[in-house]
């Protein structure tokens, strides 16, 4: 243990003027003005079998939508978009393009800048969302066939608006008091500004047929069994819940908190300076959740905002970019530090972080018995969550490493049930992937229920 | 140093370029700001008779094409001849000579097709002092609806009459500037060589609609939701003028006749192009009207670094040096066989060159290789068009090679020696010997 005193515990809201919070919650990327737009989208070069395209998990005929925008017609470009993702206005927001399109674009071959895929495809749904035009979509004739969606996040959503479209009537179920799963209290605050997650949600819904419940836990007040005889077929779109342990004393202390739902706090706050912050925040994590509560900490008026992450730099889930990000805003990354104990003052709040030097060995993890106190008012864990398997107690559906097990269709064992997005084997955590979980299901399901 | 001194019909300039008769020449402010930037002459905009002057709509006279991030690259308009009086444009050209000697000022003049017209004007141009007259037998709207610019220019014979009685009134030099809205530029050349000129100038404005406006279903430049066709000019047509000029130049009826290179020119590169074409100096306007006159230092410099990496000393020393080597298709080496040739450490895999060729041409380059995205020229199917070159992104990936020894794709082995279609079995009027 240190021999150092810790100082007094410094957590405080209001640390900013108000200025200061809205000028640090705004958008991470000011929007492209038209001209800024159809420049970026002329130095796309039209490419044949474009990369790009092979590397958006939903398929986005990016070439296109890009053409588009350059021939004025980004209206149309937002259809191409719309087309194969209906949630393009929030993937163009929190997609790590930089892992997917922009890392294959041929001008990132070429010259180290990618076209600037992600911008451009917000540039045209934002076009499309903000004027006054008509659902870019018609729902085919009622088939009368019903549709139960557990979950109101990206898959469940994007499963909703397909089936939908397809004259089926669609009914979703949603635990939390709001639609929009991660979009709505996951994402980082100044990635989706200005009520976006809602304003998709209300955009996706003007195809019709669609009805949200929210309140509605599965387990409690809905049940897998009676939704799966009430409705033709029932989609699974969960999420993950539990947040994993640390399995370290003083874990349950005041200011050792849970990064997902401090953010989910911090997505909600309409005002920000009600948000209490350390002036000494450590972050526990290598994901895009421990860069999200860094970066957050950072803006909220935190002094000192440090990651420590058990590996190297390279096996960080959160892209370079991302680090990066992270770092401009003065985060700082301590790479191979994995938590030793929790430190706590007299009144048995938490007041540092002892973390031990880690090393691998031949692949092994392992920690070297170097130890060193990190102050901290707060400790946020963001390693990881679990898919909470008792949802499905009644083992209706088959589960692999404890999430959802499901085929190419997104099918599970049920015959009546398929399942996307984060709660199913390989899941990738990513809003864009969740959106095309749904989109394949949701063909599944038109395909099943038409006969 | 290269010595870029012109001395284009004996008109002594300091350097080839010279701003063409048009708005940034129509008075001596702007003219004095020219030679100032360094240009080494202009051709004052066309003046008209004496009288009441023309007068121009009060609405938009330009239109633009553009390339990317609105890179300006083709400008049309329909502005008239000088709005000025004729007598303030002559007092001010005879200043202005007086002030700068060393530059060559021309004079642009256009008057009804009638001897006395021009009886009465050239005897004003000749007491300014300046080095020449240039005659406006090119522009293509509002003046030629009078029967002048262009109305002249379409007809040989108007031009060789008005070449003639300027040769009869004026004594300097008398450059005619033709039209390119025509079908073949030899003739009015060579009514111009007939009528005594001593060079031409070309090409004046193309006729143009550049833009049609959507919204109201009308040409741009829009007055009152009408629209006239206009002149083009700018970069775009440089190709069109090339063309022109070469054709002038490789004319036996007019070889020899002195030419002034006009059309698109941007670059020193673009004048070196129009020089090597048979040009003994170019005209410039639309560059200028669209960067300022700064644009003529980078024009100096680079003809002039060009010049001295090649070990040209004087302009006259690469006059027509390129007129040689433009020929009839007819004469064409048929036996000079080229491949296409992708260097895979520059290729960035867009696959342009692919989808050209599979979906426009030959079906000759690949677009996998063991299951992976890999673009190859396919020899045996290659004919060596060059579109993979035009369409690639990336300077000097694609190149086409010229191959000896047999021809992958005929399977026959390639003819060193010269041959072209006059000789050709499949023509069927080729020369070929005697058979009697």
């Amino acid at each position: 243990m240190s021999d150092r005193q810790p100082l007094s515990r410094d957590v405080q809201s209001a640390r900013l003027d108000s200025a200061q919070y809205d000028e640090n919650f705004s958008d991470l990327h000011a929007p492209l003005d038209w001209h800024e737009a159809k420049v970026e989208a002329e130095r796309c070069y039209f490419c044949y079998d474009a990369p790009c395209m092979t590397a958006c998990p939903t398929s986005i005929d990016i070439p296109l939508f890009i053409r588009q925008i350059a021939a004025d017609n980004p209206t149309g470009s937002a259809k191409t978009i719309f087309n194969q993702n209906i949630m393009g206005g929030m993937c163009a927001r929190v997609c790590p393009t930089e892992t997917l399109c922009e890392e294959v674009c041929v001008r990132e071959e070429a010259e180290g800048k990618p076209v600037k895929i992600g911008q451009l495809q917000r540039y045209a749904t934002d076009h499309f969302m903000e004027g006054d035009r008509p659902h870019p979509f018609t729902r085919k004739a009622a088939t009368g066939k019903k549709v139960a969606i557990v979950g109101a996040g990206p898959a469940g959503m994007s499963c909703a608006h397909h089936l939908a479209r397809e004259g089926h009537d669609v009914t979703v179920f949603e635990a939390r008091n709001k639609a929009g799963g991660l979009n709505e209290f996951g994402i980082a605050s100044y990635k989706s500004t200005e009520n976006f997650a809602q304003r998709e949600i209300e955009f996706l819904l003007e195809i019709g047929g669609i009805e949200i419940k929210t309140g509605q836990r599965l387990g409690q007040e809905i049940a897998l069994d009676q939704l799966a005889s009430d409705y033709d077929a029932v989609f699974l779109g969960l999420g993950l819940k539990n947040t994993n342990r640390l399995n370290l004393e003083g874990e349950d202390a005041p200011g050792c908190e849970d990064a997902i739902d401090y953010i989910a706090a911090l997505r909600q706050a309409e005002d920000k300076s009600s948000l209490s912050v350390g002036r000494n925040v450590v972050v526990i994590g290598g994901g895009m959740t421990a860069i999200d509560i860094a970066i957050q900490t950072k803006l909220l008026g935190a002094e000192n905002v440090t990651i420590c992450y058990r590996r190297g730099q390279d096996a960080m889930n959160a892209s370079l970019y991302e680090q990066e990000l992270a770092q401009t805003h003065g985060v700082k990354i301590m790479h191979w530090r994995q938590p030793n104990s929790i430190q706590l003052n007299g009144q048995g709040e938490v007041c540092g972080l002892e973390v031990e030097t880690t090393s691998n060995e031949g692949g092994k993890l392992s920690g070297t018995g170097e130890m060193q106190i990190i102050q901290a008012d707060q400790i946020f864990k963001a390693i990881g969550q679990k898919f909470d398997s008792s949802l499905l107690s009644d083992h209706q559906v088959e589960l692999e490493h404890g999430r959802i097990k499901v085929s190419d269709t997104r099918q599970t064992s049920h015959q009546k049930i398929w399942a996307g997005g984060d709660c199913i084997v390989g899941g990738e955590d990513l809003t864009v992937v969740a959106v095309e979980d749904g989109k394949v299901a949701a063909q599944h399901i038109n395909s099943v229920l038409q006969g | 140093m290269a010595d870029l001194t012109s001395n284009f019909l004996g008109i002594s300039s300091p350097n080839p370029f010279w701003l063409a008769s048009a708005p940034p020449t129509d008075k001596a402010y702007n003219v004095e700001r020219a030679f100032e930037a360094g240009w080494g002459g202009v051709v004052w905009k066309t003046l008209g008779s004496e009288g009441p002057p023309v007068v121009n709509v009060n609405g938009p006279r330009y239109g633009a094409i553009y390339g990317h991030d609105r890179h300006l690259i083709g400008l049309n308009n329909i502005e008239l001849i000088t709005d000025r009086d004729l007598y303030v444009n002559l007092k001010e050209i005879t200043e202005v000579k007086k002030r700068w000697p060393d530059r060559a000022i021309i004079v642009s003049l256009m008057v009804p097709c009638e001897e006395e017209s021009w009886k009465a004007i050239l005897p004003l141009v000749e007491e300014t002092g300046a080095d020449g007259i240039e005659l406006n037998f090119g522009c293509p709207h509002g003046m030629s609806e009078r029967g002048m610019g262009a109305a002249v220019g379409q007809v040989p014979e108007y031009i060789q009459m008005v070449t003639e009685w300027c040769k009869k009134y004026y004594s300097k030099p008398v450059i005619v500037k033709l039209t390119p809205n025509i079908t073949d530029v030899r003739y009015p050349a060579r009514a111009a060589k007939n009528g005594g000129a001593d060079a031409v100038s070309l090409i004046n404005t193309i006729n143009s609609i550049v833009e049609v406006d959507l919204d109201n279903f009308a040409p741009v430049p829009t007055i009152d939701g009408k629209g006239s066709h206009g002149g083009y000019c700018g970069p775009a047509v440089k190709p069109i003028a090339m063309n022109m000029v070469s054709e002038i130049a490789r004319d036996q009826e007019t070889a020899g006749l002195p030419i002034s290179g006009i059309g698109g020119i941007t670059t020193w590169r673009d004048a070196a192009e129009f020089i090597s074409l048979g040009c003994g100096n170019v005209q410039v306007c639309t560059a200028a009207m669209t960067y300022g006159f700064k644009v003529v230092q980078e024009m100096i410099t680079g003809l002039s670094d060009w010049m001295d990496e090649k070990g040209i000393k004087s302009i006259d020393e690469f006059v027509g040096r390129a007129v040689p080597n433009v020929t009839d298709w007819k004469y064409l080496n048929l036996n000079y066989v080229t491949k296409a040739k992708i260097n895979q450490d520059l290729c960035i895999e867009c696959g342009r060159c692919y989808i050209a060729c599979e979906d426009t041409s030959h079906q000759a380059i690949t677009n996998m290789l063991d299951g992976k995205r890999h673009f190859e020229v396919i020899d045996e199917e290659c004919v060596g068009c060059n579109l993979c070159v035009n369409v690639c992104p990336v300077d000097d990936c694609i190149t086409m090679e010229a191959i000896d020894g047999t021809d992958p794709r005929t399977g026959k082995p390639v003819d060193p020696e010269y041959a072209n279609w006059t000789t050709h079995p499949n023509n069927p009027s080729a020369k070929t010997e005697a058979a009697e």
